[in-house]
């Protein structure tokens, strides 16, 4: 009881449920904002029915006093507004024995949360709002929580003073008495679940979405050309660009289908534009063949796939680490790229925008690999910093006798000359070339064109963006993307029971990094892989590109649960033998 | 006939000829709409480093590298979305796309009807020779359906053939017009028109595959002028289609529809404008 | 076919049409070379001196004159193709010389033929003169190239058999 006390003081996550029409997304997003303006760090994902309107929804916040990026072994507080299909999302919201289920009165919760042990209040809901002229649940539903977690009201007060703005004042007034009369309900139970709020002013905070953190990094890192085709999870990343690239005097073309996007870019980057799309699985599938084009025209492009559950259709809403394997090894031919992952919401932001200066810099195609889960949670952040990334291709600017469009030599990166500048005229090529771009099939050329391709993107140096490496032990866990927040998660647990381990989480998975990766193993004697795939894609990849005298362990599990902070560390005891 | 001098400095069509060889068949008709598009060049005196020629994969989609222009050979299909996102963020080039039937109406088929609908302002060229030469002779869309020498289909495709001009009308295209490598003056011509004409121009040249098939050499002796002048009526552009018989030369339609052209005005002083949207305000 | 009527005119079509002649038999000679037919890509070269040696006198005559600038597509020569042009769909690579020397004898002749016509025509005098002269020149060209074809003997019935199929490339 104590411990979790202590655990709920900073860190506290709450489920909201209710079928559609009862609002609950907007209730969450009101609550995350709220939480962000009283200076708390928070995220909130989503999960929702197959059915388009009026499907069962639920709003997992979890709000905290230090920065998190993943959801909690279990949630402190469940909150149904009804309890129609609510067991749906039984294996997604964990209880405890110290949980407390609140639904409204008279109204059963499923036997699926009860099993738990938790604890249950009832609250004549319906019955609070009716007494509001216009009142609504979700917002007796905010007031509650507020209450429960000690949250002033006032930040709330102010959130919906500016988001309910255009419905008029007397929808504010409403939803406010909703909110207080909603606190005022909970009797014993306020601030059972107290977080304790500094009184200081915050850092500079952000409430922002992995998708919109990798549309920023697009255009800090120069992009002012999109085309692309509507997939969810990545629709968000391309509704959030299209007003934003005509600020910044770029263009979002809504393409056909995703074969007409990748070429899209390919053209506008042929002219000079940074480019990028955004898509999923499905798409990037119909996109390799071009990815290939890129790589051999040398025109950079940078593909943002944000996955989710397959294969084929799979399981478009929710989150899973399975395209790793079309990443790395989806072209045909020896076609060398690069591959980045980001691994926090945050980060969404610096890798796109690194993906960029990187495919521009080097004259290839990168695939940035996100996933629902990064993409779709929406968090508070620390301001992420600037960094100095911008796009930087090396142009043939003035006329030059001779010109090679694939001179080799150097560094294998060759001026890339641009329409409009006279007297180097070329034709670039997806059929092998000489180093002038004419077409070749012979082997010398064949070798020297693929030597260019595959060392400008070895000999780079990537420093050390290209992997979040952290703890000493001498045990290591190798994880990568989304999965990463559980583990530093579950690091912090051992911890605190005197167990350190190593994390190494590669943000640049192609090229690989034999030596860099060398350096952040010494020492080390075993190693778990974490990652969300059923083919353990990763652990497949890591034991082709980073062979080690020890065994690597594998705990791979498929989407769409989201991976634990406590089974990676009940893996980790059995597996490292602590 | 204008009466102005030719002036010493005008390019000629063989300046815009690149030095690489072509690897057609000698008697292609791809030869001859090579040199129409020489010719067209020319007569609009384009600079040749302001043209881009972008092609998808066959046998005459070979031609940016003939021509000393930039270009893109990218890949099979492809060319239409390589053209549309280099002239909508370079509306200062001039962009062409030139390729085959296959490549343009069979795996490049939807972005056929798609880049008609968008009429973003350049020009599509096929080569048409009713059949995949570069891959040794299959049936392609405007295959005639008996025809039995295609070795996928013995016994003829038995499906009905694609008509392009059709497809262009009723998919938005704003110039549509067909000619024919017999005649690579009225090519040029054809060409140079349909360049000039805003938004998306799709010209149809009629050119002779005749390594498989020999016959089309005949196409000399079947094509002919059509007798009218082009319309900017798309419902006169559609009767006059269904008299068509596939082998009437000319433009036939010049229309008004209003080109694809995105504005480009930054409106936010930079990028970081762009984070106030996501800053908390405590 | 339109009448021309003075000098300049004249020597505009005769620049557009030799270097017509010129262009296609460079492209000939070319196709010729790259389908390793050395014999007829030499014949083909020969033609594009001849016709560009043409062109570079014409140009030497016409310095000073004004010339009109004719798109190709408004030259008119009555019949499609330009005189003294080969049909791009004509030649084969595995074409023997005599085939060769047969589409350029066919062509000269026609060229023969359309400065004959401007002769005969309305034009002015002068301008009748020069194309007067213009034919008799193209004349021996017919001469030179139909003794040059006899040269060789006709082909024979399977000069266009390849046991080989033709390549796929891409
Ligand atoms: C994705 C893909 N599929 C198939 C091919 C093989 N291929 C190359 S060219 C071609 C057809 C070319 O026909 P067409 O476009 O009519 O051009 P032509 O050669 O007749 O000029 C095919 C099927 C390819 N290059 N790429
Ligand atoms: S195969 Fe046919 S289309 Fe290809 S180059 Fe030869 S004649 Fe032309």
């Amino acid at each position: 009881m104590e411990e979790h006390k202590d655990r709920a003081s900073s860190s506290i996550s709450i489920a909201l449920i209710g079928s559609g029409g009862a609002g609950v997304m907007t209730a969450g997003s009101m609550l995350l904002e709220a939480a962000g303006r009283a200076g708390l760090f928070g995220i909130m994902t989503r999960s929702a029915g197959p059915q388009i309107r009026g499907g069962e929804a639920a709003a997992m916040l979890r709000l905290a006093t230090f920065p998190v990026e993943s959801h909690d072994n279990e949630f402190d507080i469940l909150l149904a507004i009804d309890w129609l299909n609510a067991d749906r999302f039984r294996a997604e919201i964990p209880l405890g024995t110290q949980s407390l289920i609140i639904g409204e009165t008279d109204a059963e919760p499923p036997q699926a949360f009860t099993d738990s042990g938790a604890r249950t209040l009832e609250l004549p809901l319906k019955q609070i709002a009716r007494e509001t002229d216009g009142g609504r649940e979700n917002m007796v539903v905010l007031g509650v929580v507020c209450s429960l977690i000690g949250l002033p009201l006032e930040p709330l007060h102010q959130v919906l003073e500016s988001l309910l703005k255009r419905k008029g004042q007397a929808a504010i007034d409403s939803s406010v008495a909703c909110v207080d009369s909603g606190a005022a309900h909970t009797g014993k139970h306020q601030g059972s679940y107290q977080l304790s709020l500094s009184s200081e002013k915050q850092c500079d905070l952000w409430n922002i979405s992995g998708n919109e953190a990798a549309g920023l990094g697009a255009i800090r890192g120069g992009v002012r050309f999109v085309a692309a085709y509507p997939i969810t999870p990545a629709t968000e990343l391309l509704e959030w660009m299209a007003p934003a690239l005509e600020q910044v005097g770029g263009i979002l073309v809504q393409a056909e289908d995703e074969l007409a996007s990748v070429n899209q870019l390919i053209g506008a980057s042929f002219g000079g534009t940074p480019s990028l799309t955004a898509t999923s699985g499905p798409g990037l599938a119909l996109m390799t063949e071009s990815i290939g084009l890129a790589v051999a025209s040398e025109t950079p492009i940078v593909v943002v796939d944000v996955m989710r559950g397959g294969p084929s259709t799979g399981i478009p809403t929710k989150s899973e680490q399975s395209d790793l394997n079309i990443a790395i090894y989806g072209l045909h031919g020896d076609a060398p790229h690069l591959v980045l992952a980001p691994m926090s919401v945050a980060d969404c932001l610096f890798t796109t925008q690194w993906a960029i200066h990187l495919a521009e810099k080097l004259q290839t195609a990168a695939i940035v690999l996100s996933d629902q889960n990064l993409g779709q949670t929406r968090a508070i952040i620390e301001r992420p910093a600037d960094v100095a990334f911008v796009s930087g291709r090396s142009i043939q600017e003035t006329p030059m006798e001779g010109y090679q469009r694939y001179a080799v030599g150097g560094n294998g990166v060759s001026p890339m000359a641009l329409p409009g500048t006279a007297g180097c005229q070329y034709t670039a090529d997806g059929l092998e070339h000489a180093p002038s771009g004419i077409p070749s099939s012979r082997a010398e050329d064949h070798r020297q064109q693929l030597d260019k391709r595959r060392d400008k993107l070895v000999n780079h140096d990537y420093g050390d963006h290209w992997a979040l490496i952290e703890g000493e032990g001498e045990f290591a866990v190798i994880t990568w993307g989304s999965s990463l927040a559980p583990v530093r998660e579950a690091r912090a647990m051992l911890l605190s029971d005197g167990i350190d381990i190593r994390i190494i989480a590669p943000r640049l998975l192609l090229p690989v990094q034999p030596e860099r990766m060398q350096q952040a193993l010494a020492g080390v004697t075993g190693a778990l892989v974490v990652e969300q795939s059923h083919g353990a894609q990763f652990f497949h990849y890591l034991q082709a590109f980073y062979p080690q005298k020890f065994e690597f362990m594998s705990m791979a599990q498929p989407g769409p649960l989201p991976i634990r902070p406590e089974q990676v560390v009940a893996d980790i005891k059995t597996r490292g033998k602590y | 006939m204008d009466q102005t001098s030719t002036s010493t400095a005008a390019l000629k069509p063989k300046d815009y000829k690149s030095d690489t060889k072509p690897v057609w068949c000698p008697g292609c008709g791809d030869f001859s709409v090579l040199s129409a598009f020489t010719k067209a060049m020319a007569a609009m005196q384009l600079d040749p480093e302001r043209v881009v020629v972008i092609s998808g994969i066959g046998c005459s989609s070979r031609i940016p590298a003939y021509l000393n222009v930039y270009g893109f050979h990218a890949v099979h299909g492809r060319a239409l979305p390589v053209g549309i996102g280099l002239k909508i963020t370079r509306p200062d080039l001039t962009v062409m796309v030139a390729g085959g039937d296959g490549d343009g109406f069979s795996i490049g088929g939807n972005h056929f009807m798609q880049a008609c609908r968008r009429n973003v302002d350049m020009t599509y060229v096929v080569m048409d020779n009713q059949v995949y030469g570069m891959t040794k002779g299959q049936a392609s869309p405007t295959t005639e359906p008996d025809w039995e020498r295609g070795k996928l289909t013995p016994h003829g495709t038995r499906i009905n053939p694609f008509y392009p001009l059709v497809i262009a009308l009723a998919s938005g295209a704003n110039f549509i017009a067909r000619a024919s490598s017999n005649d690579p003056n009225g090519a040029a011509r054809v060409i140079t028109e349909a360049v000039q004409h805003p938004g998306f121009s799709f010209v149809q040249i009629l050119s002779p595959c005749i390594t498989f098939r020999p016959e089309q050499r005949d196409w000399k002796k079947i094509v002919h002028p059509a007798p009218v002048v082009a319309t900017a009526d798309p419902a006169v552009a559609a009767r006059r289609l269904m008299t068509d018989d596939n082998f009437f030369i000319g433009t036939l339609f010049k229309g008004e529809r209003v080109p694809f052209t995105p504005e480009f005005e930054p409106r936010a002083e930079s990028a970081h404008e762009l984070e106030t949207a996501f800053r908390m305000s405590a | 076919m339109k009448t021309i009527n003075t000098c300049a005119e004249f020597l505009a079509y005769a620049l557009a049409i030799e270097e017509e002649a010129t262009e296609r038999y460079t492209v000939f000679a070319e196709q010729m070379e790259t389908t390793n037919n050395p014999e007829v890509a030499a014949l083909f070269r020969e033609m594009a001196r001849l016709e560009s040696e043409h062109a570079h006198r014409l140009e030497v005559a016409a310095e000073g004159e004004s010339l009109p600038a004719i798109d190709p597509w408004e030259l008119d020569f009555g019949d499609e193709d330009p005189p003294e042009a080969v049909d791009y769909s004509a030649t084969h690579y595995l074409m023997t010389p005599y085939q060769a020397l047969t589409l350029v004898l066919k062509a000269e002749q026609r060229a023969v033929d359309f400065f004959q016509r401007v002769a005969e025509g309305n034009g002015n005098d002068d301008m009748k003169q020069l194309a007067a002269e213009y034919a008799a020149e193209e004349r021996e060209h017919v001469e030179k190239v139909a003794k040059w074809r006899n040269r060789y003997p006709p082909p024979d019935d399977n000069w266009d058999d390849d046991p080989d199929p033709p390549n796929e490339l891409e």
